[in-house]
């Protein structure tokens, strides 16, 4: 299989991040996540328990759409490259809710020799609402020559 | 006790062993189906020569982490814990096999009103993980706000 790589020729600021697309979260997607990390925190599985604390139903962990948000960095930039990932966290996911995750470069430039991105990139919600926003910093390789 | 007293508490270090089998777990729950996170033969042939670990897998650090947690220690109610940010840097890759060590500690603790009225607690909790060649490897800093009721958004 052939991974791309995202090379330092080939980009410009104001690139776009091919969007990722997590469709209808739902209860499964969260407790999936929750075991997977050990978040086990009732609040985002146990129904009545999030209902008296005030909210309407159970919502999915931060960490799981920070997740589905790093998915599209990697696919992006590549394995490895990735060296600075600042995730805020601005609006709960709920069952029913469609993640899509973007991301745009808006910077690049050399330090010690080695060639780096910045972007930022987040996660909405199908009405457009911002759920996490993020910048990055990602090292990207110069073309090998051919 | 003033919540600021907790700035420089530092946590006890543990071991956390990086199975493949997690790496593995992690990846499809966050729905990435990149084979350098399941499938050995790919991974042996990649730069990393084993299966990598996603950029946010230390969260898994709470199936190790021991004694209090920073939100008992604070007298957060998981009622109403918010997660406010989550950062990392990125120095080595993190591979299955590798067994990290993990060093913490409080680096800020604050008080602010909310904007609807109430006390938000703020803690940044600050965790360095170094490889079995004592390698620093990553550095993630959790921003968790403790609010006074529910959000609503």
């Amino acid at each position: 299989m052939e991974k791309k790589v995202l090379y330092l020729e080939d980009i410009r600021a104001g690139d776009e991040a091919p969007p990722v697309v997590v469709a209808n979260i739902t209860r499964t997607h969260i407790v999936k996540y929750a075991g997977a990390s050990g978040d086990f925190n009732p609040i985002h599985h146990d129904e009545l328990y999030a209902i008296r604390g005030g909210n309407d139903r159970v919502f999915a962990m931060g960490m799981m759409t920070a997740g589905f948000l790093s998915h599209m960095i990697t696919d992006w930039v590549g394995d490895g490259k990735l060296r600075q990932y600042k995730v805020r966290f601005a609006r709960q996911v709920w069952p029913g809710d469609t993640v899509t995750c973007k991301g745009k470069i808006t910077k690049q430039y050399t330090e010690g020799g080695k060639n780096y991105i910045e972007a930022d990139v987040f996660a909405e919600n199908q009405r457009a609402e911002k759920l996490i926003t993020s910048t990055i910093v990602a090292e990207v390789l110069n073309k090998p020559a051919v | 006790m003033p919540i600021q007293d907790l700035i420089g508490k530092e946590f006890p270090p543990f071991d956390m062993p990086v199975e493949r089998g997690k790496i593995r777990e992690f990846a499809n729950a966050i729905g990435d189906d990149n084979p350098i996170y399941s499938d050995p033969a790919y991974a042996a042939k990649s730069e990393f020569g084993n299966i990598l670990a996603p950029p946010t897998f230390v969260a898994t650090k709470a199936f190790w982490r021991k004694g209090e947690s920073v939100f008992e220690l604070a007298g957060f109610d998981p009622h109403f814990r918010l997660h406010g940010e989550e950062e990392y840097e990125y120095y080595k890759p993190i591979l299955a096999g590798d067994v990290l060590t993990c060093e913490s500690k409080i680096t800020e603790a604050y008080e602010k009103p909310g904007r609807r009225g109430g006390k938000m607690t703020f803690i940044v909790l600050e965790f360095s993980f170094y490889n079995q060649k004592r390698e620093k490897v990553l550095v993630s800093r959790t921003t968790s706000i403790h609010t006074e009721g529910a959000v609503k958004n």
